[in-house]
This record gives C-alpha cells, sequence and structure tokens, in this order.
C-alpha cells in the first residue's frame, strides 16, 4: 500500500517557472509522478517540459483534478504558497523550500492542523513510494520497492542509507523526509501512526539528528503504545558543538538538550536498533 | 542572530518597557563619564553573547567614576568563555527588592510560540525549570491569532500579581510579544525583570535573538551581521557564499553535500580516531565555484592535515565537483592530502576526472573516513 503518494496521486507544482521548479518538475515527470498542472502568478498560459501553467492553484484546479501540491517557492513566498494550496484542500502537500521563516512556519503548521492537511517538510527533499510516485527532489534511482518505510531529518543522509538499503536488497515502502527545520510539518510519530496501518511496512528507519526533541517523544510513543514492527534508527551528529547550527535550522544543541546522546539512549530505551554509521542500518534491519 | 544586552534594551525601551539609566561604551574614559552622568552606584555589564556572564565575572559594581573607568578598563578586552568583551553596559545599580522571569520562546514538538513567566527569576532560574517546575508558568499563544490581552492577564495573574501592578506586568508581556513578532525572534527574554525597592518595575537583563531565515525580510540588520564579530573570517567567508560552516579544532577538515551527511561524516572520522577539523556543507546543486570557494575555506584552517570530501550527487554532480577540485588546486593550491569519496549524478565522469589528476576516489564513506584519519596521524 505505502503511505501518502501512490501512482493515484496527482500533483500540481507550485513555483514551476522557477529554475528548480523546471528543472524537478522533469525528473519527477521521468519518475512516472502524475504531474497535472503547475502554478506561478503572472505566468499562466506558458507550458513547462508539457505541463501548463496557471496563475493559481484554483484556476489549475478549475481545469484539471488534482490531489496534491509540491512547492518550490522561494522562502519570501513559501508561506502564502502553503496556504493557497491549503485553501484548496490539496493533500498532502510538499514544501522543499529552505529558509522559510519560523514564524512562517509556525502558521503553515497551525492553519495546516485545523485544516488536517499533512504538511511534508519544509525543507525536505519530500516524499517517494519507489517504482510509483516520486514527490520530491531525490534521486529516484537509488529506491527500491519493499516493506522498509523510511522516516527523515535529512537529503543526501537519507539517500546514503537508502541506497545501502537498495544495495544489501531490502527494498523501501515510502521514504519521507520531514524536513530539517525546527518547525516541521509532520513528526516521526505521526508518521509512524501511518506506517503502523500500513501492511506494507514491515520495519521503520528513522534517520535523526541533533536539536529539538522529536526523536526523544518518538522513543517515548514507541513505547507508550508498543510499536509491534520493527524500529531502527540512525542519528547525526555525536560531534556536533553545543550552540552552534549545523547546516539545517533545527540542527542545534541548546545548553544540553538536543544531543545525539540523548536522542541514542532514549530510542535504545524503547528497544530501537541504533546504527553507529549510516551503513549500519542494513545490517540491522536484516536481523 | 543574537542581539547583544545593551541593544535589546534599546528595543525594550522603544517598545515601552522601562529599562535602567545606561549608557554603552567601548573606552574606559568614558565608562567614567557615563558612571558620573547616570550616578553611582553603577553595574559595569560586559556586553557578551553568552549567558552565565554573571556567574563569570561579567557583572561589576563601582561607587565612584574613577572605580568605573578601572572596573572597565579590566573588563574590556579579557574574555568570557572564549568570547572577547568588546564593549560594557554602564548603568544604575538598581535596589532590587525581587527578580521575575519572563520569556517567550518557541516550543518546537508543539509548534508553537510559548511565554514562560515565574516569580523566582534571576541566575538560578535554570535550576528552578528543573527542581519545580511548577513555579513556571506557561502559557502557549496561538501564532496565527498573536497574544490577547486577556492572556497577559491571566500570566500575570498566575505568576501572583493584582490590583495596579496587574495592568503594568500585562501590559509588559503584551510588549514583549510585540517584540517577538515585530522581530521574528526565537527568543525574548528578562531576567531579571525586577521591582525596585521603589516600587518600579523595570527589565535588569534583556535577551533578543533573531531567527536567522527571518533575516531578509529585516533589511537594517543585514549589515550586523557583518560587524558584530560572532562569525570569524573563514566563518563569514561561507556565509556569504551560502554555504554552511562551523569550526572546530581538530586535524581532518570535511566537506561534503547535505548537512545530515557531513555530520554523520564528522561522527564517522570520530568514530575512527580522527578529529575533525571542521563542518562544511555545499549545499544542494552546488557549482564547481562553490566547491573552490570550500576548498579555500577549509584550506586555511590552521590545523587540517588532510581534506575529506565525501559527495554524493543526487542533483549535485560529481563532474562538477570534481572540475572544482582540480580547478581549486591549480588556482590557490591545496598543501595537504585529499581524501574524496564521490558517487551519484556523473560520478563516472568525476572519477575520470579526478583520477587523471592522480587523485584517487573511494566509493564507500567509511572507506573514506578511515584512510582520512590515517592520514592525519
Amino acid at each position: 500500500m505505502a503511505i501518502l503518494v501512490s501512482k493515484e496521486t496527482k500533483a500540481i507544482v507550485q513555483g514551476i517557472t522557477g529554475r528548480q521548479g523546471v528543472f524537478h518538475t522533469k525528473l519527477m515527470l521521468e519518475y512516472g509522478t502524475k504531474i497535472v498542472a503547475g502554478s506561478t502568478p503572472g505566468r499562466g498560459g506558458e507550458t513547462i517540459e508539457g505541463i501548463p501553467v496557471y496563475d493559481s492553484v484554483r484556476e489549475a484546479l478549475d481545469e484539471h483534478d488534482a490531489n496534491a501540491s509540491i512547492i518550490f517557492v522561494p522562502a519570501p513566498s513559501a508561506k502564502d504558497a502553503a496556504l493557497e494550496a491549503m485553501d484548496a484542500k490539496l493533500n498532502p502537500i510538499v514544501i522543499i523550500t529552505e529558509g522559510i521563516p519560523l514564524h512562517d512556519e509556525l502558521v503553515i503548521a497551525r492553519v495546516a492542523s485545523e485544516k488536517r492537511t499533512k504538511i511534508i517538510g519544509p525543507n525536505t527533499p519530500g516524499v517517494i513510494t519507489p517504482s510509483e510516485c516520486k514527490l520530491g527532489i531525490m534521486p529516484g534511482h537509488v529506491f527500491k520497492r519493499g516493506n522498509v518505510g523510511i522516516i527523515s531529518r535529512s537529503g543526501t543522509l537519507t539517500y546514503e542509507i537508502a541506497a545501502n538499503l537498495t544495495k544489501s536488497g531490502i527494498g523501501q515502502s515510502t521514504c519521507l523526509g520531514i524536513g530539517g527545520d525546527p518547525v516541521t510539518g509532520m513528526d516521526f510519530t505521526e508518521v509512524m501512526e501511518m506506517f503502523k496501518d500500513d501492511d506494507e511496512t514491515k520495519s521503520v528507519a528513522i534517520i535523526g539528528e541533533i536539536g529539538g526533541d522529536a526523536e526523544e517523544r518518538t522513543a517515548k510513543y514507541i513505547s507508550e503504545t508498543k510499536f509491534k514492527k520493527q524500529v531502527v534508527a540512525f542519528i547525526a551528529g555525536k560531534t556536533a558543538p553545543s550552540g552552534k547550527r549545523m547546516g539545517h535550522a533545527g540542527a542545534i544543541i541548546t545548553g544540553s538538550s538536543g544531543t545525539a546522546e540523548s536522542k541514542i539512549n532514549a530510542l535504545r530505551d524503547a528497544g530501537v536498533g541504533v546504527a553507529s554509521k549510516p551503513s549500519e542500518v542494513a545490517e540491522l534491519i536484516g536481523e | 542572530m543574537r542581539f547583544f544586552e545593551y541593544e535589546a534594551k534599546s528595543v525594550f525601551e522603544k517598545h515601552g518597557i522601562r529599562v535602567p539609566k545606561r549608557g554603552y561604551t567601548t573606552k574606559p574614559a568614558e565608562a567614567k563619564r557615563l558612571a558620573r552622568e547616570i550616578g553611582c552606584p553603577v553595574a559595569l555589564k560586559a556586553q557578551v553573547l553568552v549567558g552565565g556572564r554573571g556567574k563569570a565575572g561579567g557583572i561589576r559594581f563601582a561607587n565612584t567614576p574613577n572605580e568605573a573607568e578601572e572596573l572597565a578598563r579590566l573588563m574590556l578586552g579579557t574574555k568570557i568563555q572564549g568570547l572577547n568583551v568588546s564593549g560594557v553596559l554602564v548603568e544604575e545599580k538598581l535596589k532590587i527588592e525581587h527578580e521575575y522571569y519572563f520569556g517567550i520562546t518557541i516550543d518546537r514538538s508543539k509548534r508553537s510560540p510559548v511565554v514562560l513567566a515565574s516569580s523566582i527569576g534571576g541566575m538560578d532560574i535554570e535550576e528552578v525549570a528543573r527542581d519545580s517546575p511548577e513555579k513556571i508558568v506557561r502559557r502557549y499563544v496561538d501564532p496565527v491569532l498573536g497574544m490577547c490581552e486577556f492572556e497577559a492577564r491571566l500570566i500575570a495573574k498566575d505568576v501572583g500579581f493584582a490590583g495596579n501592578e496587574l495592568a503594568e506586568i500585562s501590559n509588559a508581556i503584551m510588549k514583549l510579544w510585540e517584540i517577538m513578532h515585530e522581530f521574528d525572534a526565537e527568543l525574548v527574554e528578562s531576567n531579571p525583570f525586577v521591582k525596585t525597592s521603589e516600587g518600579v518595575f523595570t527589565a535588569a537583563d534583556a535577551r533578543l535573538i533573531i531567527d536567522d531565515n527571518a533575516i531578509f525580510r529585516h533589511k537594517d540588520l543585514e549589515s550586523r551581521v557583518a560587524t558584530v564579530g560572532e562569525l570569524n573570517k573563514r566563518e563569514m567567508e561561507a556565509r556569504e557564499a551560502g554555504m554552511s560552516y562551523v569550526e572546530l579544532d581538530g586535524e581532518v577538515s570535511i566537506i561534503g553535500n547535505g548537512a545530515g551527511l557531513v555530520m554523520a561524516t564528522l561522527d564517522m572520522v570520530d568514530l575512527f580516531g580522527g578529529k575533525p577539523a571542521n563542518f562544511l556543507d555545499v549545499g544542494g546543486g552546488a557549482s564547481s565555484e562553490r566547491m573552490i570557494k570550500a576548498l579555500k575555506i577549509v584550506g586555511s584552517h590552521p590545523n587540517g592535515k588532510v581534506i575529506l570530501i565525501n559527495i554524493l550527487g543526487g542533483i549535485t554532480r560529481c563532474d562538477d565537483m570534481a572540475r572544482g577540485i582540480i580547478e581549486a588546486r591549480n588556482s590557490i593550491g591545496i598543501n595537504i592530502p585529499l581524501v574524496v569519496r564521490m558517487v551519484g549524478t556523473n560520478e563516472a565522469e568525476g572519477k575520470k576526472i579526478l583520477n587523471e589528476a592522480e587523485i584517487e576516489v573511494l566509493d564507500t564513506m567509511e572507506g573514506a573516513a578511515k584512510k582520512a584519519v590515517e592520514v592525519s596521524q
């Protein structure tokens, strides 16, 4: 079954005419994703990679059937693009954009919660259900369909681990990036709830990093709900110093909270196999 | 972006929150003049962007203008927790009757701003939070609605205010929220927020941290990044080039694409017994020019004995990265060994370019990290 995206997904690309929009629309189409239209205010009437462009999401929906959106709009206007997509009832909405102001992300998250819209990101490589749909910027060829659900806060580290799994003959049901920012549209636990109910997913791999307490809360969730499926994890940033942002806006140890050690201990206490290096994730799943 | 106390206090004052009589200076003679103007005794507070300065001797008191000058001379140019004290705030010494804590920050897990307030403010607030969490009032603010006045009153009431004080304190809390919102802040805080023996409420300390991702919409702050000295030369260069760079003090310099991948690379170097010299993420879809800039930055690190490059090319092209490495070697020169791991888009071409220049290319992160550590030792 997989989660969130499938061959039924029909997506609108917001910000389709920008450099990233054009480039990744082409790659998503090559992967087989059903992109029905694009939206960039003022560019209605154009065509990008054969996809019709409209001035607004609403106009696109007047002509086409769509149930999802992917946003490549630059940070200053990303909140508005997300609000527009939510207003049009598109769900899920992938926000690729990095650098969105925190206060904008809080508003996006609040409105999404009230409208029960699933937001993937911001600052994410997106989501992929191998062989069916890629709504994102990840290299499709490193993924292979299988039974492991991946939930990650990073981009290339996810590809590294997915590639290792694929090479070991272990495929993935759905791989999703919740994003590298301090405020994410979805939590690890919300995605795990979806994997829990997905027959195709037999194990879950969590790729976390320093900053915040998402992994600790996930450990609590696993214990309290007695999560039945195997969970393994890799946490990046054991060597990160306190007080410094390590690339991602959300990857920062403040004082003593948000350390890799705290996350690894919490997960191990909950029975999660925590890899000491990325390649070990495949070994742990194999067990 | 962290503001100095003196800057945060200016913001508080502009927004109608009372702050002590004060003056900021970088010169001891000026500290003497300020002390005379304000009236002794005065406090001299080191202006550094770290907490815990009180416990580190960063707050001293002077009874005469001469003493103020002497203390200022002592404090300026010293370091607190590794940071230079470039200025001091000379301030009226408050007769404190009671210390409170008021702060607004972001609760990541609840995806919400949260107001924290306590009648037990001061240096030990962290212990209070740990040992008596019930003494900290907590209220989540709707990020879409913003704070409502009734909420500010509820908070003030819960902290223990009543009567006339209720209006004054709830007003101050509303002002803190206004600052939080207007400045796109991650944190606005006053600890301690004091009641003086004359019954006057004043923000004895002020902290303000602004979301770096919001600076584009605070044009007046853009130039501040360069002048404040929070970042060293290499960090500034990286920032200007759109890359993330954190300097450490080991011998293995690291360049990679993707924050998580780079962090994992640092961790792996450490796992194999090496010491990372830095974190550097060239970002997604980096050009060869970016790689050249990255090599220039890590190349100037005083302790670097080897440069480990870890590229997993998705959108980023391996041949672009390879070209950047060769050009860097030719134009700026690379004096220390390179260990390169490169896989992904156009990897065959990238490998060819590097092999022709006699640079070996490894396939796995582990192999590369191990080799880099060996070379560094």
